[in-house]
């Protein structure tokens, strides 16, 4: 092997002596030089320097980023930091014993490590500005050059490392291994096994090239040695020299006030999330973005370089600014804490004893019924409860419970005590909510069994608390704290002692909640809302849908079962699988209509469907109860009107709106049936006017499909719609790129979503921005192409797919027809026959103006299993992308 | 454009005979050099060898311009013939332009030239790369183009290449016949279920491009183009629209690809050895081609050529069927 690389080494020109050609590195950067080290010897060192590149394009550098690789990589790794937006001088070291720099033979500690890096920073005479860059045990040996050198440093950047290490146990499992004298050397230097699996487990796969070039500096026994020392050097216990440095560190970075930025990949199994909450409870100020589905080698798997970029520019740029929330750039709603409206009842003798949260028994059985006066004492001993029980104001409640009242009694004692409830849908599948669960740092979860023992089985963090007392058997092998009704057992005898709940209403400004989005559009991210901006999210919604709290509502899609506590309006939950909003019955539904009287009735929109499809089985008392609904509701997705117009013959005398919507700003607008009607045929689906104390604007495109920075709000303009609302979420939860990149607007949320206004003020939405398809014809959205599409008589449902580059990508449809569909899971589609293809291009041509490249037909299109309605056009491009590149066999 | 005086090679062929038939319409005078008379009215025809110098060099003095279409373009053979005709013919018509004082050659070349065996998914030309290209005709193709960008590249001629992509038509038998003709056997089989996307090209919409070329040499000499219809379709549909027009059944034998590439390889050693009349059945460098996507970014070509394709994908089907109504596949 060696004669092989040294071969090569004579074939093309070497950045240094003994150093191959790398790939992605210009050999111009690299540079090799002589320093003292602490010993006071001279050592040769090998880093990546910048300072030609910036100087051949003219660049005057604002600072230097101070690069600091782990354990077994080298400076290899910060490579993709050299680039045209990053106006800094990159100077990435690879450190003694490791990669390229020399093989001294010293055992050199953590002290020894730092104090080597800062002798080499004099002798480059490195001043400030500097941000040192950090990787796995790299991350500690760079914060401990920002606490020697605090009068150069300007701010720190963080991926993928820990900070402070419990003693014994807490060590990564993989390293308490590795770090058994016995196994050490066999792992680490003897063997190339622990650099193999540091790159092994890199997501994606590393590029045969690269991962060559990470075991490049480390063939043979004798370069490795530096391996198995730096592993060694981990301070697993209270007597290793290591051990007094590690402690200052972690205690002296809880005082660095400059920006920092925290880049991570989750899937890491030595530094975990784990290590990032500890870093983010000592430097809370810090900027996280973590990669989901990214590994330890963060750097490899993600764009941290452009995430890097971007940071540097908004945190040190000319374009710097200071973050501020698009709600506060909006029109307010009306001041009022969350939930107040319960106390309000509670202590209103005339509607103390009326029902506040119906729960519709199973099969008919008699239905559980809370009062204002029971729900509120119940928030109120709840809340009381979790005070007594540790839950401080502003820990992170991670809230598993299905809706109905105790999730509603949980939520709202949350919002209370200022404890941040984190609500994420069952709908996500095991993993989406795995990953969303343990991607929100929770200290508490509280669920129900099967989410509990689900917690247990997948590790997820924090104290869990059940809903029900358990028996002692049971809390063991759940692990569990105590429960809700014991909590609120406690709060209650709290009570009757006299020491009634004592907590503030939380600070407006303060977090409130983290609500996931659907992970229709990528891994389902938190978006994080202030209690105000919970509030105006409450109001807004209830003025949208114009709710009368007298008559209350009905939830048929679980997240409206909190609506009405907020609002004062009586809620029921019909007798339904919550999980699936979508199976919801007409008989379920008339019987929770009939609970209320005459109440609102709010569902998913895939349920719409299956309630006219059960309604044959209504008897008249049933029908009756339909037809006194006043108002009907359904979010999610547009509804189009002919469905509209059948479910008008159930419920007569309701309003039938569709609000737009999202995560991250609930309502946007509003449209009746009358409204659909009076919009007509148009390109997208009109979904109405703004609803109060929203705006709206579009973002316009270029030929591409990147938006180019200008807003207009002129009819006509098709770009990504733009919104600014008192009630647009604060942030996404330790996503920082993904913050910036919404936010990138000052004062709007870019929503993703893609649409044009009309002269009369209507919003058109069209699809996803993602999703806008940049044909060599132009820009088209899917739903244009699936409009056109639907026109041809014997296609059921149609989904349109993209292959190939933007500005020359190529059509693709999808088809269920009319004869074929099966309901069920999505099968790989097949070629439709060639009568068919004809029929739907010439209709696409005709309508959305582009050709169409290929036709498929799929007995059933991937929905979003949340919203049962959407189609997944990402899952649909991705397959039509490798099987019309000639990857056969591919399923959908 | 005032008339002027064009050689075209390689005319019996249907690529190089559509160019000349094209210009000789809009009123240039076309000469056509070919070993064999191409029978074309209204041309000049002078017969003649690629690979002789003379004959060459007679053809070409007193043009003003080239268009150089004549090629080996075989999907087998020895690799000593293809470069003979397509470096050695190449050679000898940049020699004669030198010796005879004619400056202009559109010089037609392939998109295999630069394609590396893995697919092309909306990519623009790369440049011709012999040392990666597959297979002998890509091979060679790209040495050839090579040859005739770096007479461009030293001041010497003003050359454009033109990389039409499976140029087909009604009345081709290069392409469309040995697939009908295969398809009405029962042999012709779809690699991995013919989902891969390529591009091709109906010919009046090659030969229009190779005459835009040729008018805006000025402008876009050194520069290369792949010309296609800019319609890519899944294999099974181009082979489906041509088994239509043609009246006889869609390939429905199914094949993996790789097993496909394998059969390839195995058969194209054995004609190497023992070479039969027909084409082989299958070769490593058509298997890759059925079953990888091959389609172009046409963006550029279409702006610096000032072209776009006059017939479409599916009118040129309906052109075809036409043809072949004319002309029926014989019935087995």
């Amino acid at each position: 092997m060696s004669t092989r690389t040294a071969g090569r080494r004579r074939a093309e020109p070497a950045p240094g002596p003994g150093i191959p050609v790398l790939p992605g590195v210009d050999p111009v950067h690299s540079r090799t030089l002589e320093v003292r080290d602490h010993t006071g010897e001279l050592r040769r060192w090998h880093l990546l320097d910048s300072a030609p590149f910036l100087a051949e394009r003219g660049i005057t550098p604002r600072g230097t980023l101070l690069a600091v690789h782990g354990n077994p990589t080298y400076s290899f790794l910060f490579r993709s930091l050299i680039r045209e937006d990053i106006p800094w001088r990159v100077i990435a070291v690879d450190q003694l014993e490791m990669g390229w720099s020399e093989r001294t033979g010293v055992t050199r500690h953590l002290q020894d490590r730092i104090t080597d890096l800062s002798l080499l920073t004099d002798a480059l005479s490195l001043r400030g500005p500097v941000v040192t860059v950090g990787h796995d045990w790299g991350g500690i040996v760079s914060v401990g050059w920002a606490l020697d050198n605090r009068h150069d440093l300007a701010g720190m950047i963080l991926t993928n490392t820990g900070i402070h290490q419990e003693l014994g146990e807490s060590l990564p499992r993989a390293l308490q291994l590795a770090t058994t004298p016995a196994v050490l050397p066999a792992t680490t230097s003897i063997t190339d096994a622990f650099i193999r699996t540091t790159i092994a487990i890199s997501n994606p796969p590393l590029p045969a090239d690269v991962a060559r070039a990470y075991l490049a500096p480390y063939r043979g026994r004798a370069r490795r040695r530096g391996i198995e020392a730096f592993v060694a050097d981990i301070p697993a216990h209270a007597d290793h020299p290591s051990r007094p440095t590690l402690e200052r560190l972690a205690e002296g970075i809880c005082e660095v006030e400059v920006p920092t930025l925290m880049a991570w990949g989750p899937k890491d199994v030595t530094f975990s999330d784990r290590y990032l909450r500890d870093l983010v409870a000592r430097v809370p100020h810090a900027d996280v973005h973590r990669f989901e589905g990214a590994s330890h080698l963060v750097w490899e798997d993600a764009d941290v370089a452009g995430l890097v970029a971007r940071w540097l520019e908004r945190t040190f740029g000319a374009s710097s600014r200071p973050a501020r929330a698009v709600s506060t750039f909006a029109q307010q709603a009306p001041e009022g804490h969350v939930g107040a409206p319960i106390a309000r009842l509670a202590a209103d003798p005339a509607h103390r004893h009326a029902d506040a949260v119906v729960e519709m028994g199973e099969d008919g059985r008699e239905p559980r019924r809370i009062s204002w006066q029971l729900l509120h004492s119940r928030v109120e001993d709840i809340a009381a409860g979790m005070l007594a029980h540790g839950i401080a104001p502003g820990d992170r409640v991670c809230v598993l419970i299905t809706p109905g009242a105790d999730l509603t009694a949980v939520l709202y004692a949350c919002l209370r005590i200022g404890a941040v409830a984190v609500i994420a849908d069952a709908g996500l599948g095991v993993d989406g909510l795995t990953r969303a669960v343990v991607g929100s740092h929770p200290d508490w979860i509280i669920g129900i069994d099967k989410a509990l023992a689900g917690a247990r089985a997948l590790g997820w963090p924090g104290r869990r608390i059940s809903v029900a007392r358990k028996p002692t058997l049971d809390r063991a092998a759940l692990g569990i704290d105590t429960s809700v009704s014991e909590l609120a057992d406690a709060g209650r005898q709290m009570q009757e002692l006299g020491a009634p709940l004592d907590a503030p209403w939380p600070d407006p400004e303060a977090d409130a909640a983290v609500l996931f989005t659907s992970g229709s559009t990528g891994p389902a991210k938190g978006a994080v809302y202030t209690h105000r901006q919970m509030s105006a999210m409450f109001t807004a919604v209830g003025d949208t849908l114009q709710l009368d709290p007298q008559r209350g509502l009905v939830a048929g899609f679980a997240p409206f079962a909190l609506l009405g506590p907020a609002l004062g309006a009586p809620s029921v939950v019909p007798d339904m699988d919550v999980t699936r909003p979508g199976e919801l019955t007409a008989q379920a539904l008339a019987h929770a209509v009939d609970a209320l009287g005459a109440p609102a009735v709010f569902t998913a929109p895939a349920a719409l469907r299956n309630i006219l499809d059960t309604s044959g089985v209504l008897d008249g008392a049933e029908r009756a109860a339909l037809a006194r609904v006043p108002s009907f509701f359904s979010a999610g997705a547009p509804i189009p009107a002919p469905l509209l117009q059948e479910l008008r013959v159930l419920m007569p005398a309701a309003r039938a709106l569709t609000p737009y919507g999202m995560t991250e700003c609930l309502a946007i607008t509003a449209i009746d049936l009358e409204g659909i009607e009076a919009a007509g045929p148009g390109a997208g689906v009109c979904v109405g006017t703004p609803v109060p104390r929203v705006e709206i604007a579009i973002a316009a495109m270029d030929a591409l499909g990147e938006t180019t920075g200008e807003i207009t709000t002129e009819a006509g303009i098709t770009g990504e719609i733009l919104v600014r609302a008192p009630h647009v979420r604060d942030r996404y939860l330790m996503l920082w790129g993904t913050t910036d990149t919404a936010s990138r607007f000052e004062g709007w949320h870019a929503t993703g979503d893609v649409g044009q206004l009309d002269a009369a003020g209507r919003l058109w939405v069209e699809g996803r921005a993602a999703h806008v398809l940049a044909t060599a014809e132009g820009l088209v959205t899917p739903v244009r192409i699936e409009e056109a599409a639907e026109s041809v008589p014997t296609v059921r449902r149609a989904g349109a797919a993209a292959v190939g580059p933007a500005g020359t990508q190529q059509v693709v449809v999808i088809l269920e027809t009319e004869a074929d569909h099966r309901p069920g899971r999505a099968t790989r589609p097949r070629p439709a026959d060639p009568a068919l293809q004809e029929a739907v291009r010439r209709a696409v041509q005709q309508r959305a103006g582009v050709p169409v490249t290929a036709v498929f037909t799929t007995r059933c299109l991937p929905t979003d299993i949340r919203h049962n309605s959407k189609i997944d056009r990402a899952r649909l491009s991705a397959w039509a992308d490798a099987t019309l590149r000639g990857e056969p066999g591919r399923p959908l | 454009m005032s008339a002027q005086k064009v050689l075209v090679t390689g005319a019996s062929g249907m690529l190089g005979r559509h160019v000349a038939t094209t210009l000789r319409d809009r009123g240039d005078s076309v000469r056509v050099l070919q070993r064999r008379s191409a029978g074309i009215d209204g041309v000049e025809e002078t017969l003649g060898s690629l690979t002789a110098a003379e004959d060459v060099r007679r053809a070409v003095a007193g043009m003003d311009a080239v268009v150089h279409v004549a090629a080996k373009v075989s999907i087998s053979g020895p690799e000593s013939e293809f470069r003979e005709v397509n470096v050695g013919g190449t050679q000898a018509v940049l020699d004669a332009m030198r010796g005879e004082g004619v400056a202009r050659l559109v010089n037609i070349s392939s998109p295999s030239v630069a394609h590396l065996g893995t697919s092309i998914v909306g990519l623009d030309a790369t440049p011709a790369d012999p040392r990666r290209a597959r297979g002998p005709y890509a091979r060679t193709k790209a040495a050839a183009e090579q040859l005739a960008m770096a007479a461009d590249a030293a001041g010497q001629l003003m050359v454009t290449s033109v990389r039409p992509h499976i140029v087909w038509g009604p009345g081709d038998t290069q392409l469309v016949g040995r697939i009908v003709d295969r398809a009405s056997r029962g042999r012709l089989p779809l690699l991995d279920e013919g989902m891969a996307l390529i591009d091709t090209t109906y010919i009046t919409n090659a030969s229009d491009a190779i005459v835009a070329a040729l008018d805006r040499i000025e402008d876009v000499h050194g520069e290369s183009f792949v010309v296609t219809n800019g319609e890519p379709r899944t294999v099974r549909d181009v082979l489906g629209g041509f088994c239509d027009a043609a009246g006889v059944a869609r390939p429905h034998r199914q094949v993996p690809g790789a097993v496909g590439r394998f059969a390839g390889r195995v058969v194209e050693r054995i004609w190497e050895h023992r070479p039969g009349h027909d084409e082989p059945p299958m070769t490593e460098f058509l298997a890759e081609q059925l079953s990888t996507a091959h389609w172009f970014d046409q963006r550029r070509t279409r702006e610096r050529l000032g072209w776009s394709p006059r017939v479409s994908l599916d009118e040129g089907f309906a052109r075809l069927a036409d043809w072949f109504a004319q002309n029926p596949v014989p019935a087995r």
